[in-house]
């Protein structure tokens, strides 16, 4: 099957000279293998997406799936412990991974001629890592550091993380990826394990390589070297813990002395892109991008921080890359002497007002100018367009949805976008936080 | 059609491994403005970085700030337009005007669509020759730039980074945010905000460097019409700065779980000849990757932190080697022991003949990684004018790294590493350790 990028494109705004081609194939193990060619430099990303992430934890374990992540760089039958990472650096390259609430994915940037060194070592250690106790208790100090400096040192991650817990009744979306601190100071060696072994399969997995190389020659790599691998048996479907209806909406406080700026963030549930019903995202992508896209021009922006000036900043934001309820928010930090309750009523007043206005019909032509132009500026880095492809696919997407999507976000229309408001905007799915310095310490100051 | 002379000086091919080039032009306009271009017709639309020496080190006594805020003006209204028209009209053309500014530069990256080339160049030249520094424009940024010099005075790294400034680099710019103070920042008018853009957006401060969809021809006229009008000198670069680094530990108590530590001394200037040795020692001992010997040290064989780097700081004022780690509070003392024992272990032995083999490897291969977009590209051509590289400096750049030895290396670590002046600052409430001296 070859997926044609170029035709959308070039459908939608001036006919670039070459685009990224998109070809997918699988393996007979389940592998999911993504081709995106770009040969205007002799590089590739090579990059391993797993199906899991910290909403697939156990109860109790939260962090698992980022500390394994971590340990995917100690040792296995063929590699000792950090050979992985001196390898690819010795070859030029450079390479990292990632977790997620819905994935976790490695990558390696090298030149195109490394590719099957790194598919053989990438392929190594999706069955065959090994472990020991004392790599166990090493790489948690290094998770609780980097707890430490991503999360205990910064209030603003702290509040978020309240937050979330808030917004999910259920789900474990309302966990931290990072983990809990107390759970992720108990994670052990057979947690990882457990883990490991059911969610590192070939059949769990999206390979995806983008850069200068040919689908046949990857096919014959990826054959010889993912190839023998085999699947987990029995992987079902996804299926989290769900939440209840919300009935009440949820209020909290949170207050920390390093408080510099307060601020009020609004979470809402919202849905999120599905495969073959991305409509109701994509209105949601536009209404954000409305209220809060541009500081200058957009509604939020115009009203709070231009016509009332009770803003320092105002916006709206949602990720519809999700293979569960998202989230749609808004965010207003007021100037010095107004309240957090000024504020929150300035912005709900903001929200009230945009419901009774509608949508500027050129303000939306706009937006839509300038996602078309994305998809011309975005050939530019065949790197961002590969994390693109491996967010969707293991947010549930299908790539036919990813191919269709700047077509159904340009089909948006202003009555779908209001409709969307008036959908997502009810006070029962949210979460309103305000975050402050201790009030009592403000007035001993 | 004379008047639409233009000489192309230079075309180069650089051969990367296998067939990629990079294809460097060095444009002249008409009006004498000097770029480099890299033609890259595939994807209709061009980067254009644009960069102004000096930045906000060229504030004058007493008006800290001023640039800084002046280049957060730059976009918020122009010739006709308020803030508000300029950002409609930059989104309807779906042009990309990025405007900073750092201790040695201002910049401005910009990016554009063939099919709406000559408006977007239009636009972004009544931002840079007609801005208006509006009245409510003025007092909207400005309440946005106090709310980050106050979320500075809170943040464990941005503490660190004052403090250590403050302490090394004695009267000089440097030594003070670029933000200004509470007090500079209130103070400023705008005739302060116009004088910092008269000084320094100037041609004889201008480095440019244009990727893309755009011919030698056209960007030459592009150059003229966008940058011509403005003024022909600014102020005067200011002085190198005077280090001051005593080798002792400075805590500056904040209650916090992790100690945020920056640690340096002074370093080695880029024109120098052992620059290369000193740039490949680093890698070794403390460059981003998972190898370097302070990451296998602090981090793979104690965990004492998430993350731990050095990296040669040489500005065009200053030189410095500068690192930085954060540990929990009970842990970071043990972590700066280590740190000041690998300090000294490679200013006495050097590297490992291995050590310097995986460098050199690293380093040579990732180099032609980097030339990954039309605007990473610009970029990189911006820095090389402005370090006074040769136009040919790609193609040569990585047989620079080859050459350097085990020699080399040693010399200019016992030169260079020296553990009797490294310097610590630490942010936070660590255990074990109190200021000195």
């Amino acid at each position: 099957m070859r997926h044609l990028v170029a035709c959308l494109i070039a459908c939608l705004v001036t006919v670039p000279a070459t685009a990224a081609e998109v070809t997918s194939f699988s393996l007979e193990n389940g592998l999911d293998v993504v081709v995106i060619e770009d040969h205007r430099a002799p590089v590739v990303v090579h990059m391993v997406w797993y199906k899991a992430g910290a909403a697939d934890e156990p109860p109790g374990k939260s962090g698992i799936a980022h500390f394994l992540e971590h340990l995917l760089f100690k040792g296995t039958d063929d590699m000792a412990p950090g050979e992985f990472s001196s390898v690819v650096a010795k070859n030029g390259g450079s390479d990292n991974a990632f977790t997620s609430w819905d994935y976790t994915g490695y990558f390696q940037r090298v030149a195109a001629d490394r590719l099957e060194l790194m598919m053989r070592m990438e392929a190594d250690r999706m069955r065959d890592l090994r472990l020991t106790p004392e790599d166990i208790g090493t790489e948690r100090d290094v998770i609780l550091e980097e707890r430490n400096q991503r999360v205990e040192n910064d209030p603003g991650a702290l509040f978020g993380e309240q937050r979330n817990a808030a917004m999910n009744l259920n789900h474990p979306y309302g966990i931290p990826v990072i983990g809990w601190k107390h759970e992720a100071a108990a994670l052990e060696l057979e947690d990882a394990l457990a883990f490991y072994r059911t969610y590192y399969a070939p059949n769990n997995a999206y390979l995806i390589v983008a850069g200068d190389v040919q689908p046949d020659e990857v096919r014959a790599l990826a054959e010889k070297y993912y190839g023998p691998l085999a699947p987990t048996p029995g992987l079902g479907d996804r299926v989290r813990p769900s939440d209840p209806p919300h009935l009440a909406e949820r209020r909290l406080i949170f207050e920390d002395p390093r408080v510099s700026e307060p601020y009020v963030v609004r979470t809402y549930r919202a849905p999120e892109r599905d495969p073959g019903a991305q409509e109701q995202a994509a209105a949601l992508v536009l209404l954000s991008d409305i209220l809060g896209g541009n500081g200058a021009t957009s509604v939020l922006g115009q009203k709070l921080q231009f016509e009332q000036q009770k803003a320092i900043y105002a916006s709206a934001f949602y990720q519809g890359l999700s293979y569960d309820d998202t989230m749609f928010g808004l965010i207003i930090v007021p100037v010095p002497g107004v309240t957090l309750q000024e504020a929150e009523d300035a912005l709900d007043k903001a929200i009230a007002e945009f419901i009774e206005e509608g949508v500027d019909p050129v303000q939306l032509d706009r937006i839509k100018m300038q996602m078309r132009a994305s998809q011309i500026y975005e050939q530019d880095s065949v790197q961002r367009l590969a994390r693109r492809y491996g967010a969707a696919l293991t947010s549930g997407l299908t790539l036919e949805d990813i191919e269709a999507w700047p077509g159904i976000l340009q089909a948006v229309t202003a009555e779908d976008i209001m409709a969307a408001a008036e959908t997502v905007f009810d006070r029962k799915n949210s979460v309103t936080g305000w975050l402050q310095k201790p009030q009592s310490a403000e007035v001993t100051q | 059609m004379s008047r639409l002379f233009l000489a192309v000086l230079a075309t180069l091919a650089l051969a990367f491994p296998a067939r990629a080039a990079v294809e460097i032009q060095q444009v002249s306009s008409p009006g004498g403005i000097n770029a480099w271009l890299v033609e890259e017709h595939s994807i209709p639309f061009v980067a254009l970085e644009i960069r102004f020496r000096g930045g906000a080190s060229l504030d004058l006594p007493g008006k800290r700030g001023a640039i800084n805020l002046m280049t957060g003006l730059i976009e918020e209204g122009a010739g006709d337009l308020d803030a508000r028209g300029f950002a409609a009209a930059q989104e309807a053309l779906a042009a990309d005007y990025d405007f900073d500014v750092y201790d040695d530069a201002l910049s401005i990256s910009a990016r554009f669509l063939t099919e709406n080339r000559d408006a977007s160049v239009a636009l972004l030249k009544s931002a840079l020759v007609e801005p208006r520094f509006d009245a409510d424009a003025i007092e909207r940024v400005r309440g946005q730039v106090l709310s980050i010099i106050r979320s500075d005075s809170k943040d464990p790294d941005e503490i660190a980074r004052a403090t250590f400034d403050r302490m090394a680099y004695g009267d000089h710019p440097y030594a003070t945010s670029l933000n200004g103070t509470e007090q500079s920042v209130s103070a400023l008018t705008r005739d302060d905000i116009v004088a910092a853009h008269q000084g320094t957006l100037t041609r004889d401060h201008l480095y440019v460097g244009a990727v893309g969809d755009i011919t030698a021809a056209e960007l030459g006229a592009l150059l003229d019409t966008l940058l011509a009008e403005l003024p022909a000198t600014g102020r005067p670069e200011p002085a190198e700065a005077r280090l001051h680094f005593d080798g002792g530990i400075t805590v500056v108590p904040y209650e916090t779980p992790q100690s945020v530590a920056l640690f340096g001394h002074a370093g080695i200037d880029r024109d120098d000849p052992d620059f290369f040795a000193a740039f490949v020692m680093n890698t070794v001992l403390g460059a981003g990757n998972f190898d370097s010997r302070l990451m296998t040290e602090v981090r793979e064989k104690r965990g004492l932190t998430y993350g731990v780097y050095s990296y040669l700081a040489s500005k065009d004022y200053a030189d410095l080697v500068i690192g930085r780690v954060a540990s929990a509070n009970d842990r970071v003392a043990e972590a700066i022991s280590v740190i000041k024992d690998e300090w000294a272990r490679i200013a006495a032995e050097g590297v490992t003949e291995e050590e310097l083999e995986n460098a050199i490897t690293y380093l040579t291969g990732a180099y032609p990684l980097r030339f990954d977009g039309n605007a990473q590209i610009a970029g990189i051509m911006v820095g090389m004018q402005m370090s006074d590289l040769p136009i040919d400096y790609i193609a040569t750049r990585n047989d620079k790294v080859r050459a350097v030895t085990m020699d080399d290396v040693k010399r200019v670590a016992a030169r260079l590493m020296d553990p009797e002046h490294l310097t610590f600052v630490v942010v936070g409430q660590p255990e074990g350790l109190e200021t000195t001296n």
